[in-house]
């Protein structure tokens, strides 16, 4: 698996790149790969609050449901507008095209995991 | 055995391939001390005992000339309509989760969802609900559901009061909370229900026409809801809707109905039908099943279950909603009327009981004492003020020799209207029939008058 | 196949059907601003159309009357004609359900003794107390089911908020449980059973903030739960109360009494046990079975029989969660129920369970060498197993399909890998289960040799796989969309 190594992670499955003091979130690929052909995704709006380690969207394929857990706090600046019409983005690139949205961050957990640990928390759920 | 083919011979082989003894060795997982000490002590019968057994009960139960209706209808029902839903591969069919065997059913529930859209000019419609009270309630949850974070619905007293209760007992245990605005005559009142719409609404819940059978526009209403980014939700008479103002031009965003009156027999309380409407932006807030149109691997249009992720199987707790069954055969019947009864047919049937109510209520009024509740326009179904107490009236018409039902008596869910009587007609009503109502009622009310008279 | 509606020509219409035009109009009678600008665009058919139509739309379905059905969870057994034929009879179908309340039940009594009697049948068959047979299908009676355990911890002044669920569960059971405000606490199954291990762990957790426990009895893996006195006290211990989830009732009829077992509510299927049909999904009927004491939390109205032999309404109980349906529950489909009882009465129910019983472990004997098996014990009316190594369940059940047999549910429990759930129930022969075991032992064979050609099946029926992702990405859900 690719997960690139500039991102953090965590063990619900969503990735995140800092930027300063702004913040990329997406799904990783291994998220996208269990949920299959990605149908529907409900995104946070612009201006809204969203804190970490709690559900703030979902995504849907045609036979499972995944919530969408926020990996960091912060109020969200800009949404993927792009994936109300075409969410098989993620399923092509999660981790570029695929970006669901971007946060002014207010806060940071401690436990985001970088792409080898999270590699291992991938390698366990596989079994 | 009833129903169970099994030969001595087959037993015995199927129980060595098993490898048990008797067929109670099946069950030794369960403890001994939890086996019945005592079951259902009746025999079977025959099918012949069944039958004459039914016939007789149904037998016992009297033949009577109505004028009930109150959100359920006494329409005719097409002789095609019961031969063509009675047909086996649709009644013994399951859910139509296997696609490619399904057909049958999956496109005739995409036809329902048309015609239900079309008769509400709504965007989208599901598979169906249970009936109008459980579709309201469902309604509601979508109001709350879109708003995010509101719990307060506004509703409307005119909203039929058997469907309310069962809105309270659905919403007992959630956080949702009913601000009731109560009527006025009869009729809705439309300026406090905008009044009671706030900024902590989620929706607001109106009935055309309502309990009273009385007809208005909601457009203000929903108008003054959006306002407030709140929902407009209208449950409405499937049948009127023909020639009624649609939920759509009113500016609605969710519709229902109960759906008895298109197809189905009353049948003493069901099985019955919940519409359920909406626009295209809340489709995923939308409860029940929902059926799309796609195409195979040759490229064949056909059709599936869709949007399943909302649903119970995949999102359990957090399901839009727990109905897994619905009432498939009863929306079959209900589309099969539909496309036998055509635009001008269901018009026909509409303006046929709107035009029996309104000479009843003509000939009603001509009875001294008899006047209508208020001065509203009403389609089918009319509420009147009689000079004594509607239950007394219903009693004498019910034991006189023509068992008639004049209607309902409002006191029963409206406190204070003690001599209000909502009746209802549909174009089965004879000019004969009328004539025994107007006729029983003036003697009812004329007998009571006596008595009070004597009593006084 | 086209629609109806592409099948409509305007102007066609089937005169006679309804009644003779009205001679005052809509517009006669009524406020122009108060009626729809243009008429519903509904089908223009004559009625040879339209009978046409939904003739061949028939012939596009497989059905317990034509195929094989063994759908696991569902009890796809016989429907017998009788009781269609009796639920018709005008007697009963042209009642108006509010012509009882009105004059105390007397121009009803054939009616209202038909619910009288179908309560007692229940009770006596469950060992329940009382039923309310309100609820319009099984997911409705848990959502009535579970009201009541709500109502039950709050009469006594107690806030318990907690409902314990198995990880097996259906789907219905944790959506029925929030919707009456519940929290789900999943418990993690152990040898395909519920673990008194995780019960106890979740009452030292939990405490009394535990409501009640839901469980399905056999399990949703076709298991007789083995630990369920010891359940059943614990739960018990804590004054929490136990749901039985009626779904697979079919397994035990005569064998177990719910009643007697602990249960204190239940909820069934009468379109699974009580063989109404399922109607292409519903109408079904899910009544609800409580113990005496919770009696007085069940809906309104219940039927009850007078001194002098006659049926009158109950008064409505103060503490009664009010009401889940309009009336008294979906009559039609309970009168099915009622005369299939009386059908088989006490025996012929019990024999349902040993047929049923006996069918799905004849199955499970002889698929042994076909598909992977995970339990090797005597099931219940239904069974789990995996597709063998390497095989898809979905390609095996759409294998069925191309043959005439319908696929047992698939992918159901979520926790046996490549899952199938066949159903046999009683009214199946051992002709048959013999022409599916050998159905499926030559697809599992050619489908191994050659998966190309078992991931092309279903062929020859109307249409082949479907694109689902298309669907739920185009949103095609009627045909103005």
């Amino acid at each position: 698996m690719s997960n690139p190594t500039d991102l953090k992670y965590v063990k619900s499955h969503e990735w995140v790149r800092i930027e300063g003091e702004e913040a990329v979130v997406g799904i990783s690929q291994f998220a996208q790969e269990a949920l299959g052909d990605i149908t529907y995704v409900e995104i946070p709006q612009v201006d809204d609050e969203v804190e970490a380690g709690s559900e703030c969207g979902s995504l849907e394929s045609v036979k499972a449901a995944s919530d969408l857990i926020s990996p960091v706090s912060g109020k969200v600046i800009a949404i993927n507008e792009e994936l109300e019409n075409a969410p098989e983005i993620i399923n092509q690139d999660p981790y570029g095209k695929g970006w669901i949205y971007r946060v002014k961050l207010s806060g940071l957990p401690d436990d985001l995991l970088d792409a080898a640990v999270y590699e291992a928390v991938c390698a366990e759920e596989s079994h | 055995m009833p129903y169970i083919p099994h030969t001595q011979a087959e037993l015995e082989a199927m129980l060595g391939a098993v490898g048990v003894k008797t067929l109670d060795d099946l069950f030794a997982d369960i403890a001994p001390d939890l086996r019945p000490r005592k079951f259902l002590p009746a025999e079977g019968m025959t099918e012949q005992e069944v039958r004459a057994k039914c016939e007789r009960l149904a037998g016992a139960n009297k033949q009577l000339l109505s004028f009930l209706g109150a959100g359920y209808y006494d329409h005719a029902i097409p002789s095609a309509v019961d031969a063509l839903a009675g047909q086996s591969a649709f009644v013994t069919a399951y859910t139509p989760y296997q696609a490619e065997c399904s057909q049958g059913t999956l496109q005739a529930i995409f036809e329902f969802q048309t015609a239900v859209t079309r008769l509400m000019e709504m965007d989208c419609a599901n598979a169906s609900l249970y009936d109008g009270g459980s579709a309201l309630f469902e309604a509601s949850t979508m109001c709350v559901r879109a708003s995010r974070n509101r719990s307060r619905i506004v509703i409307d007293e005119g909203v039929n009061p058997i469907w309310r209760k069962m809105l309270a007992t659905y919403a007992h245990n959630l956080p949702m909370e009913f601000v009731l605005v109560p009527h006025r005559n009869g009729a809705p009142d439309k300026d406090a229900l905008k009044a009671a719409i706030d900024d902590k609404t989620a929706g607001v819940v109106v009935q055309n026409p309502n309990f009273f059978g009385v007809v208005a526009d909601y457009a203000d209403v929903f108008a003054a809801a959006h306002a407030v980014k709140a929902l407009g939700v209208i449950a409405v008479n499937p049948v009127m809707q023909s020639v009624l103002k649609t939920p759509g031009a009113m500016g609605a965003d969710i519709a229902v109905a109960e759906g008895q009156g298109l197809g189905l027999p009353l049948s003493f309380g069901g099985p019955y039908l919940g519409l359920m409407a909406c626009t295209k932006a809340l489709v995923r807030q939308m409860p029940g099943r929902l059926v799309g149109r796609t195409h195979d691997k040759e490229g064949r249009t056909g059709y599936v279950l869709t949007l399943q992720a909302r649903e119970q199987h995949i999102r359990r707790a957090k399901a839009t909603s727990n109905i897994c069954s619905n009432q498939s055969l009863c929306a079959l019947r209900c589309l099969i009327y539909l496309s036998l009864m055509g635009p001008q047919g269901l018009a026909d049937v509409a303006e046929s009981s709107m035009s029996a109510a309104h000479l009843a209520v003509e000939r009603l009024t001509s009875i001294p004492g008899v006047s209508l509740l208020n001065d509203q326009p009403y389609a089918n179904e009319a509420a009147l003020v009689l000079p004594v107490p509607a239950e007394a009236v219903v009693r004498r018409c019910m034991a006189s020799g023509h068992r008639c039902v004049p209607g309902y008596p409002a006191v029963r869910a409206y406190k204070g209207l003690d001599n209000v009587l909502v009746l209802a007609c549909t174009e089965k009503h004879t000019a004969g029939q009328m004539e025994t109502l107007v006729c029983d009622m003036a003697r009812a009310i004329a007998d009571i008058q006596a008595d009070e008279a004597f009593a006084g | 196949m086209q629609t109806i509606f592409e099948k409509s020509v305007p102007g066609r219409h089937s005169l006679g059907l309804g009644p003779r035009p009205a001679a005052k109009k809509a517009a006669d009678l009524l406020p122009a601003g108060l009626l729809r600008d243009k008429p519903a665009r509904l089908p223009e058919c004559s009625e040879l159309d339209v009978v046409r139509h939904f003739t061949q739309l028939a012939g596009r379905n497989y059905s317990v009357d034509a195929n094989f059905y063994p759908l696991g969870s569902c009890t796809m057994k016989y429907n017998p004609r009788i009781c269609e034929e009796v639920s018709a009879l005008s007697g009963f179908a042209r009642m108006h359900p509010l012509t009882a309340q009105l004059d105390g039940g007397r121009t009803s009594q054939g009616a209202m003794q038909c619910l009288y009697e179908l309560e007692r049948s229940l009770c006596a068959i469950t060992g329940m107390g009382g039923f309310t047979l309100q609820p319009m299908a099984g997911a409705n009676g848990e959502f009535t089911g579970v009201s009541v355990i709500a109502a039950y911890h709050s009469s006594k002044g107690r806030d318990r908020r907690i409902m314990l669920i198995p990880d097996a569960a259906h789907g219905t059971n944790p959506a029925s449980a929030a919707m009456a405000g519940f929290t789900v606490v999943n418990l993690e199954s152990k040898d395909g059973m519920v673990d008194p291990a995780a019960v106890k762990e979740a009452i030292d957790k939990y405490g009394e903030q535990i409501a009640g426990l839901m469980m399905t009895c056999p399990n949703t893996l076709g298991l007789m739960e083995l630990h369920l006195k010891e359940i059943v006290s614990l739960l018990h211990g804590i004054d929490a109360l136990l749901y039985y989830d009626g779904a697979n009732m079919n397994a035990i009829l005569g064998k177990m009494r719910v009643g007697d077992a602990g249960f204190d509510v239940v909820h069934l299927n009468l379109h699974k046990t009580f063989s109404t049909p399922h109607g292409g999904g519903g109408p079904g009927a899910g009544p609800v079975g409580v113990c005496e004491r919770l009696i007085p939390f069940l809906p309104s109205p219940r039927v009850g029989k007078n001194a002098d032999g006659s049926y009158s309404f109950l008064p409505e109980s103060e503490l009664s969660i009010g009401k889940v349906g309009p009336f008294y529950g979906s009559f039609g489909v309970l009168l099915r129920a009622l005369a299939y009882i009386w059908r088989l009465g006490g025996e012929g129910l019990q024999r349902v369970a040993e047929y049923a019983v006996l069918n799905a472990n004849y199955l499970r004997v002889q698929l042994k060498d076909v598909l992977d098996e995970p339990f090797d014990r005597i099931c219940m009316h239904e069974f789990v197993a995996s597709a063998p190594h390497g095989m898809r369940a979905l390609d095996i059940a759409k294998g069925l399909l191309e043959r005439g047999m319908h696929a047992p549910t698939m992918y159901f429990p979520l926790l046996v890998h490549e899952c199938l759930m066949p159903e046999p129930t009683e009214t199946e022969s051992k002709q048959t289960l013999d022409e599916f075991c050998q159905l499926l032992r030559e697809i599992v064979a050619h489908g191994k040799e050659d998966p190309a050609w078992l991931e092309a099946a279903p062929r020859g029926l109307p249409v082949s796989r479907m694109d689902e992702t298309e669907a739920a990405r185009r949103m095609v859900l009627t045909e103005d969309m």
